[in-house]
This record gives structure tokens, C-alpha cells and sequence, in this order.
């Protein structure tokens, strides 16, 4: 007995491949996802992130703190912002996750230098995420170990005796919110952002195209429901499911993974219902596009696939290409993960998460006004 | 029908375009308080596009009227509020008990008294015992009952059905029009119906055939049979398709259609075709009856052309 028949087998295979061309989304989707990740793992992502931006307090200047400031542009690993001059901007920025390290030059550096009494040198890191920070914190160290300073002091024989068995400057790292290195400590409160994103994007995107592929929209819209009752309506649930998720993931954070919370639960709470907001417009706007579940679902990935990568969770933000950088500034996750982090590793408190909310709000008034201005055209 | 009453519909000249494509050219409808309308035509003909204008599901690219008094275009959220619309899909939700798509859509209408409504309705459907059970379990009959029914729970007083009684049997759409004509002289209901089976159109008052995005012809059964001129012979005999054949080409034989063991003649000009038709007179039973419906409804459409069709 012959199991298969070329003949039908090859008839089911060529009307999948008719069907797969008729999708165009689909189609689409097929070679889009590979080019997008492509260029995502190829060119954005960097586990070995250099050029972090570092603030420089300098309480002192000569020739060698400005040696210091060269040698750690030298590293590559270091990109340092001469805007930041006070510890107050310099700390702010800190706790904003705007810059990684500070490093402190204290004052009378340069005389005690000389006299051989080896000064230090303060590094403050955000360690919130080890693997942002590793690779630079390791470059510094083996600078401080060096003397760094031979080629301006070769004259000098006093000097050069003072520092011929140690290095002529003490490094002190200091890992600011994470001083432990805990990976968790990073992962767990970003992991919030990232199942928010995946659900509420994923559900809204679905649930409308269900009832236009199912013909229920049809005899919903005949009756006296108006589309804002019917947008509202289906959104609303989704939020409670949100914040579920969101107390499941925080009390999973603290009692499993010991996370400690810094800031205010309450404000967490507060700060994310525009995120939820805006990614649930992401999803309405769209299950405006899509014909059926599967593009809906595809094109949900589209957005979940450079959120995931491009935001800061899996490859630190800082690491990537300018305008890998840009784009991921776009998305509403990049700042919720900040926001998260500050709150909950750093006890960052509205003045300081504002920096990033406002950032979100304005990505959720468009998404809104795009999904619900897509969403009255698909009924005419 | 008593010509005085107000008008439940009144529409002019609605035209609808998707994409370029014309699906109604100009349909101008009137359809008199507690009267059953029916609508017919092919597939793709512009009846459904039709019907969804005058619900306000979908708004006319032109033209103008009114749907219980009411302006189609400026008030089409009150006219939902007193239509009730069954789409030719099944509307309700597959996932919901008949309980609960009942009171879902009774609780968008605002109808006062919703439990009980809800639970009189379940009774009137026989459906008392299976009201926990899912809508999507229920057999095509079935459905079709439960649709009804919902479009009919905040007292709506025009229901539009768009081929209401695609894929039901016999029983269930005897039954389907008893209800109709029920809610016509008990409770004063319109309805516009849109349908392709000729019975169902024999029980409407009046009817309108539409081809191509436009109304061909209008009024009774009667009336439109007998402003066909369409002079008809049935003939009866063996071997009816090999006879078709030959007639076909003679003139004066507009169409011919055979139903089982008869076979339907037909032309406009009475005297050529009867000339045309005597050869064949002695071999068959020939006797001259009056056109059908279903013989108009052909005759209006001569050249079945399908890349007229929308659909």
C-alpha cells in the first residue's frame, strides 16, 4: 500500500504557498522578522558595551587629572560628558540612569600626588545592571594599576622612586544599588515592563480582530454601542489584568528573588497605568491593520521583538549604536525599565521618574489617537 | 396594504463605492409602516450594502432619507435604538450561553426589566433547559432562532434581515415566517427581508428586485409578473434538456428554464414565440401559464455576465 500520493501531497503544498502569498502581512512578516533581528543582534547588540557615558568631578586641575581624563577616553570604554561639572547634576543623572559612572577627583589631588601619598580616585558606578558596567569597571582597575603619569614625570627621580613597586593612584568602586552584583536585582523589576508589554500589546491586538474575523462586529456595531463604549470597554479589563500581573511579578521580585524595594510600591502603581495605557493602544491600533488573529499576532511580535532588545532588558542600552539608542528612546519600554529601576532599586521618587513618564505619556497620546482614528475608519 | 401609513423607509438615490467600486449605484427604497418588503437579487447584487446604509453601519457616499422618520445620516444612532438587525452571519457571541448573549445585547439596548425579558425570551424559544448551554453549540436553525429573537428584545419597530434564512430547512423557515408575519399584523412591525428563495418572496407584500447596484423593478408579485409581459408556456415531456436546446436558438425564446420534469418558455413577444414554438407542439404537452417569479427574476438579468458582479 503506498502511504502518500506525490500527486496530493504536492496539491496541499502548493495551495499552502499560494495562501502564505495571498497574506501579505504574513508574507511580509516572514521576511521582515529575520531582517529585523539581523540587524538587531548584528549591529545593536553589544555585551561588551563601550563608550558609557561618565561624568568627571575634577576638584582639582593640572596636567595629571587631565592625563587621568585622557587615559579613561583611551580605554574606549568611557565617553565623558562635559556638561555635567556639579556632584548634585552629576547624581541626578546617576539616579536617572542618564549616565553610568561618576568619577570623583578629589581636591589637592595633584599635590598629593607629588609628594607620593598616593590619592584616590572615587568611582561611582550604577551597577543596577553588572553586565553594563563590568567590562569598564575592569578596565579602570587595570589603569590604576599602571603609572599612568611616566611620560609627563620622566625627569622627576624622586617621583619615579616613590611609585617603582606600587601604582601612583588608590582606585576606590564604589557599586552604587547594587553593590552585590545581582543580576536579579536588574532582571526581575525589568521582567515587569517586558510581561506587560507581551500581554497587553499581544491581547488588545487580538481581541478586536477576533470579532471582526468571527462577523460579531457587525451586530455589534448595529446596535447603539458606540465605538469609543466598544474601544473602552474591551481595554478595561485588560488593565485590571495588568495590574494582576504587575502585583504577581512584585511580590514574586520581593519574597522570591529578595528584591529589595527602595522607593514607593504606591508610586510604581501609579506610574504604570500609562504604560499599560500606551501599549494597549499599540495593540487596538494594530488590530485595526490586521484582517485576522495570526497577522494581529505577527505584527504584535513586530513591536514586542525591538522592545525586548532595543530597551535596555536583555543588552545594556548604552552599548548600542546611536541610532540603535534613538529608536529605542521611541519605545514606551526603554523608559518604563528606567522608571522600574529607579523606583525600585534606587527609591527614585516623582520628581526623578517624571524624566522618563513624560516620555510615555507622549508615546501614549499618539498611540491612542492613531488606534482610535484607525479604529473608525475600519467600520465604514 | 393601506397606502396612508407613514413610511417606514424612505430613501433616495443612495449610492455606495468601496475602493472605486461601485456596490450600489442608486437605490431609492419605500417601504410603508407594517408591511413585509422583500429584497431580491444575485450575489454581489448591493441588497446587503443596502441594508447596512439604512442601519447605519455604513454611511452613503450620496443620497438621502429617512428610516423611521428619521435622518439616515444625521440621526443613525436613534434609528439603531428602534431597528433590530440580523446579519447574514451568524452575530452572536459563539464563546457566551444563550443567556448570556441575550442579556449582553439587552443590556446595550438599555431594556428595562433585562432579567426577565432575558428569561421570557428563553422561555418563548423553548430553550428554558439549555439557556447555560453555548451559543456555538446550537445547530444552524437554531442560531438563526436565537438571532432573531435577540434583534427582536428591545421592541424594535423595522427589523432589517439580511438573508435571514440562508442554510435553514424547510420546517425552521416556515416557522420563521409564521414569526414574521406574526410581529407584521399583531405588533404593527416592518420588516425588509432579503432573501434568494422564491417562496419567501411570494409571502412578502411587496418586493424589489435590484441587479447590479440598482432597482430593476418594484411593487406586488402580481405587479411585477404582470409588467414583465413575459408570456410563459410550460412544457411537459420526455428528454426536456435536448428540447431546451433547440429552443434556445430560435427567436421569439428569451429564456428557457426547466424545473425537474418541466419546462419553463419564455419571451416578451407572445406571437413570435408561439410561432417559433409550433413545430415542437405535437411531441410534447404544451400549456400557456402565467410567468413566475422566479421566470421574471431571469428574465431581468438576460446575460448572466459575472464580471458585472461585485461580489
Amino acid at each position: 500500500m503506498i502511504l502518500i500520493s506525490w500527486q496530493r501531497l504536492l496539491a496541499v503544498i502548493v495551495k499552502e504557498f499560494i495562501q502564505m502569498r495571498r497574506d501579505r502581512v504574513t508574507f511580509a512578516m516572514i521576511i521582515m522578522i529575520p531582517l529585523i533581528q539581523l540587524m538587531l543582534f548584528g549591529f545593536a547588540i553589544n555585551t561588551n558595551p563601550k563608550y558609557l557615558p561618565t561624568a568627571v568631578l575634577a576638584a582639582d586641575q593640572s596636567d595629571f587629572t587631565r592625563t587621568i581624563v585622557r587615559s579613561l577616553e583611551n580605554t574606549e570604554y568611557f565617553r565623558i560628558n562635559p556638561k555635567i561639572t556639579t556632584e548634585k547634576a552629576a547624581h541626578k543623572a546617576l539616579a536617572l540612569g542618564r549616565t553610568q559612572f561618576i568619577v570623583s577627583i578629589p581636591p589637592n589631588f595633584t599635590r598629593d600626588l607629588l609628594r607620593g601619598e598616593r590619592p584616590q580616585i572615587l568611582l561611582e558606578a550604577d551597577a543596577t545592571d553588572p553586565v553594563a558596567t563590568g567590562s569598564a569597571i575592569a578596565a579602570i582597575r587595570s589603569l590604576a594599576q599602571q603609572n599612568i603619569f611616566s611620560s609627563l614625570l620622566t625627569s622627576n627621580l624622586q617621583f619615579t622612586q616613590y611609585y617603582a613597586a606600587k601604582s601612583p593612584i588608590e582606585l576606590v568602586v564604589h557599586p552604587a544599588y547594587n553593590p552585590e552584583n545581582i543580576t536579579q536585582y536588574n532582571i526581575v523589576p525589568g521582567l515587569l515592563g517586558v510581561v506587560l508589554t507581551m500581554t497587553m500589546v499581544v491581547i488588545t491586538s487580538m481581541c478586536m480582530t477576533r470579532e471582526r474575523e468571527r462577523g460579531t462586529m457587525e451586530n455589534l456595531l448595529a446596535t447603539p454601542v458606540r465605538p469609543l463604549e466598544v474601544i473602552i470597554g474591551k481595554i478595561a479589563p485588560y488593565i485590571i489584568v495588568g495590574y494582576i500581573q504587575l502585583v504577581l511579578i512584585l511580590l514574586a521580585s520581593r519574597f522570591i528573588f529578595q528584591v529589595p524595594m527602595q522607593g514607593s510600591v504606591w508610586l510604581l502603581v501609579l506610574v504604570s497605568l500609562p504604560f499599560i495605557a500606551a501599549n494597549l493602544s499599540v495593540g487596538l491600533t494594530f488590530s485595526s491593520l490586521a484582517t485576522n488573529q495570526l497577522q494581529a499576532a505577527q505584527l504584535a511580535m513586530f513591536f514586542f521583538l525591538p522592545s525586548l532588545l532595543l530597551s535596555g532588558f536583555m543588552f545594556p542600552f548604552y552599548g548600542m549604536p546611536q541610532w540603535a539608542q534613538t529608536l529605542g528612546s521611541i519605545l514606551p519600554l526603554t523608559h518604563f525599565l528606567r522608571i522600574v529601576r529607579g523606583i525600585v532599586l534606587k527609591g527614585n521618587g516623582f520628581s526623578l521618574v517624571w524624566h522618563d513618564l513624560w516620555q510615555i505619556l507622549t508615546f501614549m497620546v499618539v498611540a491612542v489617537g492613531v488606534g482610535v482614528k484607525r479604529y473608525r475608519k475600519t467600520l465604514d | 396594504m393601506d397606502s396612508n401609513k407613514p413610511l417606514a423607509i424612505d430613501v433616495k438615490n443612495l449610492k455606495k463605492s468601496f475602493n472605486g467600486k461601485p456596490a450600489v449605484r442608486d437605490v431609492s427604497l419605500s417601504v410603508r409602516t407594517g408591511e413585509i418588503f422583500g429584497f431580491l437579487g444575485p450575489n454581489g447584487s448591493g441588497k446587503t450594502t443596502t441594508i447596512r446604509m439604512l442601519c447605519g453601519l455604513l454611511t452613503p457616499d450620496s443620497g438621502s432619507g429617512t428610516c423611521l422618520g428619521k435622518d439616515i445620516i444625521r440621526e443613525s444612532q436613534a434609528i439603531k435604538l428602534e431597528v433590530g438587525y440580523m446579519a447574514q452571519r451568524f452575530g452572536l457571541y459563539d464563546d457566551l450561553s444563550i443567556e448570556e448573549n441575550l442579556s449582553f445585547i439587552a443590556r446595550l439596548y438599555g431594556v428595562s426589566n433585562r432579567k426577565e425579558v432575558v428569561k421570557s425570551t428563553i422561555e418563548n424559544l423553548g430553550l428554558t433547559k439549555r439557556a447555560k448551554q453555548l451559543a456555538g453549540t446550537l445547530s444552524g436553525g437554531w442560531k438563526q432562532r436565537l438571532a432573531l429573537s435577540a434583534a427582536l428584545l428591545h421592541k424594535p419597530k423595522l427589523l432589517l434581515l439580511d438573508e435571514p434564512t440562508a442554510g435553514v430547512d424547510p420546517k425552521a423557515r416556515r416557522d420563521f415566517w409564521g414569526k414574521i408575519h406574526k410581529l407584521a399584523t399583531h405588533e404593527g412591525i416592518t420588516t425588509l427581508v432579503s432573501t434568494h428563495y422564491m417562496d419567501e418572496a411570494e409571502r412578502c407584500h411587496r418586493l424589489a428586485y435590484i441587479a447590479d447596484g440598482k432597482i430593476l423593478v418594484r411593487g406586488t408579485d402580481q405587479e411585477i409578473i404582470q409588467s414583465s409581459n413575459l408570456t410563459t408556456w410550460q412544457v411537459r415531456g420526455e428528454n426536456l434538456s435536448s428540447l431546451m436546446e433547440k429552443l434556445q436558438k430560435l427567436p421569439g425564446v428569451d429564456q428557457t428554464v426547466l424545473f425537474g420534469n418541466l419546462l419553463h418558455v419564455s419571451g416578451k413577444n407572445a406571437d413570435l414565440l408561439e410561432k417559433n414554438i409550433a413545430p415542437f407542439r405535437s411531441s410534447y404537452q404544451w400549456q400557456k401559464v402565467e410567468a413566475t417569479l422566479e421566470d421574471v427574476f431571469i428574465s431581468l438579468v438576460p446575460n448572466n455576465n459575472f464580471d458585472n458582479h461585485t461580489d
